[in-house]
């Protein structure tokens, strides 16, 4: 449908995941230096944060998103996401990738369907953005490249009508249908209920631009109003407060799109046990412009740090992979537990090292221009296959 | 003054696209027709009267490409034409027409689509018993034979700029409407044809940029919703405002009139449906609304309303990410 959806789809859930990583990194963080090993200090958070906003906000991989495309699968916007966020010295195992890949997407359907009018979509990414600036607000470079993205935002989106949005906004939404993953941190704060859906109010002041439900006024021949009547709205609305600021820098009103972990360190964000069953293409019928774009956008990001030079640091954000048998028999209760404890830790064994050489090999290299022979394609198949 | 009766469960869940519900009642054999659009299929149940019997059928989009995103289907409907009724389907590649029961696709119409991505959408979106209308603002008029497949594109009408979002008619015959068919566009501008050997754009009526999502045409009145929740009532010939209410607080979805008794259905993403009456005054010549009814789907952003019978003595609702149709009857 829309053909815009992808600059608006990547800073969005970059930025809900820079939020969890960014909370989770400071939760971990015990000891000012890298003394301790598997613990995270201030300085090793902030490069990450800098290093994946950097990937993120590159030049390259931003013009590749605003060229008009569809938006395809989840497999590829996994695929790129765990791109972007290997661009640091970070690594997340599939699992945890899987993981952080739900609770991202939750977040985002969270905004988009309480959005109060479809224009405000720019108004959630804008808050993205101006919670990015501030992560990286130590590093000039980086604010550069996030102060030019956000310029390219306003000119290309800022004159899109309504019904663009509006249509862009259908795009997402059909996009993130029949997910119902449940967060504690949003049942907690009591925007999703327990069935997993996301709780809408009638009540409240209503977008800007739209009148207070309940007026039904009647004209004669020539336009001239003649009567007023009054129905029960059936809800208790307000009048809309005041329209966001759509500029690079400004009061934005609407509070979507803003840093919800925040307020809530040290918590444990647990999902629920069903995972996002959605039936996706197998490797083998993947559309061959899926693959184009995946390849234009994985060629167009810097090359992957090579975490051989120093020591590499793991996350595992989720013990599901290995814990799981464990815990399930653990926990000893009798009928199935219905969230799974998610619990931080930073590992840094032999194990995992080896891991880590295997899943960095993985992604192709950044090969000299004029070679984009079929070498890149199959590496990228490969890729998809092992997801 | 209506009741929840037992809702029908469908195979997938609704997506969020105006108009999302089709009805169509076969009175012979008892049974009502429904469908719903989930991404690139429609889900198609028959409900027996009697509440006993439901069938289930699926219809894809029709598409070479396997990538679900780029064979969105945008929306179905069921055209009652005087001979026969037809299930069309308009999708981002073209469209498909079924016999009502969808067993069997008698035509299919692509739709151009550029060789290298614009970045304007292509899709076709607005289907009425006349037409059906695409993105590029190209109103689509089909000959349909009483029986078989030989279908014809018989005209394309230019009157919008905007992408079409839906369509209306209303068959002449009658002396009190001459404006046969109506179409809306997302910048709110409604144009009115009227048929004949060819159509003829009869009027404008324009829009204040703001998307009008649904329409619908009786007794040559022009009923539309729009993007801020607001529902204009139009005289379609002139162009004269009747009335204006602000009946939702987010964009409504869909509106349908029950001809034989004017009652009127909206419904928008603030999970709320209405039932108002519209009654025309003879004397002045004016249409008044009154409301009557509200019926909250808590939690649901609400993307198709419909009438299941001409009297309006029920009605069925569907929400983004529900998987059912949800029925009221009147007490």
């Amino acid at each position: 449908m829309s053909m815009r959806t992808l600059p608006l789809v990547f800073i969005n859930l970059g930025g809900e995941m820079l939020y969890i990583l960014d909370q989770r990194l400071q939760a971990l963080n015990t000891s000012e230096d890298n003394s301790e090993k598997g613990v995270w200090s201030e300085k090793d958070r902030k490069r990450v944060m800098n290093d994946i906003v950097g990937a993120m906000f590159s030049k390259d991989f931003m013009d590749e998103l605003l060229k008009p495309q569809q938006l395809y699968s989840h497999r590829t916007l996994k695929t790129v996401l765990t791109r972007i966020a290997h661009a640091s010295i970070m690594r997340l195992n599939p699992a945890s990738m899987d993981r952080l890949y739900e609770l991202m997407v939750m977040a985002f359907k969270y905004q988009i369907f309480l959005c109060p009018r479809p224009k405000d979509l720019l108004l959630i990414t804008y808050n993205h953005i101006d919670t990015i600036r501030e992560l990286v607000k130590d590093t000039p470079v980086v604010v550069n490249q996030v102060d030019e993205t956000h310029r390219k935002i306003v000119e290309v989106y800022s004159s899109l009508p309504e019904g663009e949005f509006q249509l862009l906004r259908q795009t997402l939404l059909i996009f993130f249908q029949d997910m119902h993953i449940r967060v504690s941190l949003f049942l907690k704060i009591q925007v999703q209920n327990p069935n997993g859906r996301f709780a809408l109010s009638t009540s409240g002041p209503v977008p800007h631009g739209i009148d207070v439900p309940g007026l039904i006024r009647t004209f004669d021949g020539k336009g001239r109003e003649v009567r007023r009547s009054e129905f029960p709205s059936g809800g208790s609305y307000s009048s809309s407060v005041r329209e966001g600021c759509f500029e690079l820098h400004g009061d934005r009103v609407i509070r979507l799109g803003m840093d919800m972990y925040t307020v809530n360190h040290p918590e444990e964000t647990h999902t629920s046990k069903d995972t996002f069953v959605k039936t996706d293409n197998t490797p083998n019928l993947l559309a061959k412009e899926e693959l184009n774009l995946l390849a234009r956008l994985m060629g167009s990001m810097k090359a992957e740090k090579e975490p051989k030079a120093e020591t590499g640091f793991w996350i595992n954000l989720f013990t599901t992979d290995q814990g799981e048998e464990e815990e399930a028999g653990a926990s000893g209760i009798a009928e199935e537990p219905l969230f799974e404890v998610i619990n931080i830790q930073a590992m840094q064994d032999e194990q995992v090292t080896t891991e880590l050489a295997r899943i960095a090999g993985q992604f192709a290299e950044e090969e000299p221009p004029g070679n984009l022979s079929s070498s890149k394609g199959d590496d990228l198949l490969a890729m998809m296959d092992d997801l | 003054m209506y009741h929840k009766e037992k809702s029908i469960q469908i195979k997938n869940s609704a997506s969020a696209l105006y108009n999302n519900l089709g009805v169509l009642r076969i009175a012979p054999r008892s049974l009502t027709y429904f469908t719903v659009v989930h991404a690139n299929v429609v889900n198609m149940v028959s409900a027996s009267w009697d509440g006993l019997n439901y069938s289930h059928r699926q219809l894809q989009s029709k598409e070479p490409n396997v990538a679900t995103s780029t064979s969105l289907i945008m929306q179905a409907a069921f055209c009652a034409l005087p001979s026969r009724d037809l299930l069309v389907v308009t999708s981002q590649k073209g469209i498909q027409m079924y016999e009502s029961d969808g067993s069997t696709m008698v035509y299919w119409h692509a739709l151009d689509t550029p060789d290298t991505p614009t970045d304007q959408a292509v899709f076709a979106r607005g289907i009425s018993a006349v037409g059906k209308s695409d993105s590029s603002g190209s109103i689509l008029v089909f000959d349909v034979p009483s029986k078989g497949s030989n279908i014809t594109l018989s005209d394309v009408l230019k009157g919008h700029k905007k992408s079409i979002t839906d369509i209306a008619s209303e068959c002449s015959g009658s002396q009190d409407c001459i404006a046969d068919l109506i179409s809306a566009d997302d910048g709110g501008n409604l144009c009115v044809w009227k048929s004949g050997e060819e159509f003829q754009r009869f009027n404008n009526i324009p829009g204040f940029d703001i998307s009008c999502t649904s329409v619908k045409l009786w007794k040559g009145t022009a009923v539309a919703g729009y993007g801020t929740g607001q529902i204009r009532l139009y005289e379609a010939v002139t162009g004269i405002l009747h009335a204006e209410v602000n009946a939702h607080a987010r964009w409504i979805y869909s509106l349908d009139i029950a001809p034989f008794s004017g009652l009127l259905l909206s419904a928008a993403e603030d999970s709320l449906v209405r039932v108002w009456h519209l009654s025309i005054k003879p004397e002045s010549l004016s249409v008044e609304v009154a409301h009557l009814h509200n019926e909250c789907v808590t939690d649901t952003q609400i993307c198709g309303a419909k009438f299941c019978d001409g009297d309006g003595y029920a009605f069925a609702v569907t929400g983004y990410d529900l998987s059912e149709i949800i029925r009221y009857s009147q007490s």
